[in-house]
């Protein structure tokens, strides 16, 4: 062990959501990669400080939703990329989703992610595996296979298993493997060439509408064959108020069944779109004022117990595009926490430790991940949030290949200043280094 | 040479782009309506044009319409200015090439008018803010065909004396219709009543939203009209699954001597053509003294020659 690697986090407001600490003024201590208690070591040990003073200490941010890209994509991202990205947001652990090229539906797809992994990640990255072979919605895929290589939960994200016969053995499967299924709920046969929320922006623009309840249906038959199987099942990126409902009487009859919302459906709505700029073009679509407000609600209220990104990178010219024509998907890793601050801390909807837990707590629990935490004993993964910091969106400074954010040029506040995982900085801001030069 | 009403009416011009009715204030469609009133006279009396030579204007027809190309094309030669067009099927576009490195391309030879008509919504807006010429949009998917709402506008006023007050039937497949949309916001911009008539599924409720009325029962909806714009059922975009049978859609939306009898006696009957005779209506009212389609396709001339006269000036103003 180095001193290099020995911090002494001083002065900072101390928020964990694990343990519903919420401290001011705090000094944490990190050695040999973890969170210390400084009684054991030498009085005079040489701990690298950092001032904390001003800004909040976090762990480290869980987003179980992002695109890699890798393998197959790298015009669009690159492991390296993404989680640099990742790492500047205030993420310490993604979970990969595997609609890649080819498809994590192979353990050696898998082990591959994880060497490059091993050599490129900036950040914590988990795998995921497809519930079907090449997430055609046909054939289960190996789960056991690909559980052992390193998958951490099954999900086609980006498809939707259509038949209910094969997703009811995918969850009957997946049960007894003890892992959960992520399903992206889409009726196909409802949302089918369908490019915006069906609805009042549809009519007025002359786009083709995916309708709500082709999200609804499938929460419904999911939330029914989890009833029915026992599994795990967590809903991907809900967007309408009707699979709020579904979603919240499933959770009082007990059934484990979990949900996230992404930053872009709590922030926008179908409006955005008058333009028809791609940038606003995402699956599922941004929807109504009322949708949105049913998805704050149940973030406050805990139906939803999670928040991630869908960070979806693509190439400029691929969205440069008619908009029917253009891909679907936005970036979000390094938007993540400002725009959560702004939508619901800002807002007054949430304090700052319901939210943080969404973004903690709330992910580790639905993939069985040792929940970030500062106390002692625990990884040294965290993050120092600046949450005066005014700062424009401006994708050009982003380290994610895909500049594709709904949210450019938008002014929002609050910024992650320092990364740490497993008690080494991958991140800082520059003015924070300069800072420390002058102490 | 020199035309004191035009170029009263031209100093005000502000836009560069023709894209959307639903985008135009009143005025600026008044505008538009008193320059084609103004160039209908010209035409008709054989007064001398107000010409803009030395431009150029392009058709870039990505999904086929000869119609509308030839009305672009006429209008210009009228006016001086060199015509040339793109069909779909030879364009680059179809060799892979994406619409915007065309567009620039395009733009990049000195063309001064880019028309475009494409099955995608939005790609006139995506083109109109990405060049610096003007883009006028020839019909942009089920979005928007601006000059066709604008010819609808012109003859229903022609006629009437006003659009104040009457009250439009638009028949037929409105969910895929662009001129459904707009005819629709031209109308009511400038005061008319107007009713979506056509089977469920073809006709979103949120039209309620925007002020207009929506019935699925023709028959209904008849007595009370004063003018009947039917649409062009698009075989090719609509899905199968969207009405039973085109058996059915004649029994309950065609328009027929039998149903005509349910109108008020001077109803005016407009299609935005081609018309498929015994579809849309009884091939007899086509030709009827109610119906006024050939009106509809001569004010369109007249209208789109408006459209590049007061595009053009919005360079001249700047
Ligand atoms: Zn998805």
């Amino acid at each position: 062990m180095t001193t290099e690697e020995a911090y002494l986090i001083s002065a900072g407001r101390l928020i964990d959501p694990l343990l519903r600490r919420d401290e001011e003024p705090a000094t944490l201590y990190v050695a040999e990669g973890k969170i210390v208690d400084p009684a054991n070591y030498p009085k005079d040990f040489p701990w690298t400080k950092i001032d904390a003073q001003g800004l909040i200490i976090l762990p480290g941010l869980i987003d179980m939703h992002v695109h890699l890209r890798e393998p197959g994509e790298s015009r669009k991202e690159t492991i390296k990329t993404a989680t640099m990205a990742a790492a500047a947001g205030g993420i310490t652990t993604v979970v990969a989703m595997p609609n890649t090229i080819p498809p994590a539906d192979h353990p050696d797809t898998i082990a591959w992610i994880r060497k490059k992994v091993d050599k490129e990640a900036v950040v914590k990255v988990y795998p995921t595996g497809c519930i079907t072979e090449e997430r055609l919605g046909e054939k289960l895929a190996p789960f056991q296979s690909l559980i052992q290589a390193g998958a951490i939960a099954l999900t086609d994200d980006g498809s939707c298993v259509q038949n209910a016969r094969i997703m009811r053995r995918a969850m009957e499967y997946a049960s007894v493997l003890g892992v959960p299924i992520l399903d992206h709920c889409e009726d196909t046969a409802l949302s089918d060439g369908g490019v915006m929320n069906e609805g009042l922006w549809s009519t007025l623009l002359g786009l083709p509408g995916w309708p709500s309840i082709a999200e609804e249906l499938i929460v419904s038959r999911d939330i029914l064959l989890c009833e029915k199987t026992g599994a795990k099942i967590h809903l991907q990126h809900l967007t309408t108020e009707g699979s709020i409902r579904l979603l919240r009487d499933a959770k009082k009859r007990g059934l484990p069944v979990s949900a996230e919302v992404c930053p872009h459906h709590i922030a926008l709505t179908e409006s955005a779109l008058k333009e028809y700029d791609p940038r606003f073009k995402m699956n599922p679509p941004l929807r109504t004022e009322k949708d949105r407000e049913a998805l704050i609600e149940a973030l406050v209220d805990g139906t939803v117990e999670v928040i991630a990104s869908d960070h979806a990178p693509h190439a400029l010219f691929e969205k440069e595009v008619e908009f029917e024509k253009a891909p679907f998907g936005v970036v979000g890793l390094e938007t993540l926490v400002a725009v959560c601050l702004k939508e619901l801390y800002f807002s007054k909807k949430m304090d700052l430790m319901d939210l943080f837990a969404k973004l903690t707590v709330g992910p580790s629990r639905v993939l069985g991940l040792e929940p970030p935490s500062l106390r002692y004993g625990s990884a040294a993964d965290l993050i120092l949030l600046d949450l005066n910091a005014s700062w424009q969106v401006d994708s050009t400074a982003f380290f994610s290949k895909g500049k594709n954010t709904p949210f450019e040029g938008m002014h929002l506040k609050g910024r992650v200043v320092l990364t740490m995982i497993d008690g080494k900085i991958v991140w800082r801001e520059k003015r924070l280094v300069e800072k420390q030069k002058t102490v | 040479m020199q035309n004191l009403k035009l170029d009263a009416i031209k100093r005000k011009w502000k836009r560069k782009d023709l894209v959307s009715l639903e985008a135009l204030d009143l005025s600026e469609i008044e505008a538009i309506l008193l320059a084609a009133k103004e160039f209908k006279t010209i035409l008709k009396e054989n007064l001398p044009l107000p010409f803009l030579n030395r431009r150029t204007a392009l058709a870039l027809m990505v999904e086929p319409s000869t119609r509308t190309r030839v009305s672009f094309e006429i209008a210009a030669k009228k006016l001086g200015i060199s015509f040339l067009s793109i069909d779909y099927k030879t364009s680059s576009i179809q060799k892979g090439e994406s619409l915007k490195d065309t567009a620039k391309n395009l733009e990049a030879l000195g063309i001064d008018f880019l028309i475009i008509r494409h099955p995608a919504a939005g790609s006139a807006a995506f083109l109109a803010k990405l060049l610096n010429i003007s883009v006028i949009n020839g019909g942009d998917g089920a979005h928007e065909h601006p000059t066709q709402g604008l010819l609808d506008l012109m003859t229903i006023e022609e006629h009437f004396g006003t659009v104040r007050g009457l009250k439009v039937l638009i028949v037929g497949d409105i969910l895929h219709s662009r001129v459904a949309r707009s005819t629709f916001w031209a109308l009511s911009k400038y005061g008319a009543k107007v009713k979506f008539v056509g089977p469920i599924t073809l006709l979103p409720s949120y039209f309620k939203d925007f002020g207009a009325e929506i019935s699925y029962n023709l028959d209904e909806a008849l007595p009370f009209a004063d003018c009947i714009i039917l649409l062009r059922l698009q075989h090719e975009r609509q899905r199968k699954d969207l009405f039973p049978s085109i058996g059915e859609y004649i029994a309950s939306y065609s328009l027929t001597t039998e149903r005509m009898k349910k109108c008020k006696k001077d109803v005016l009957i407009m299609h935005p053509g081609p018309v498929e005779r015994g579809v849309e209506m009884e091939s007899e009212l086509a030709d009827s003294p109610n119906s006024a389609i050939l009106k509809q396709v001569e004010n369109g001339l007249a209208i789109r020659m408006a459209v590049f006269y007061l595009l053009a000036s919005y360079f001249e103003n700047r």
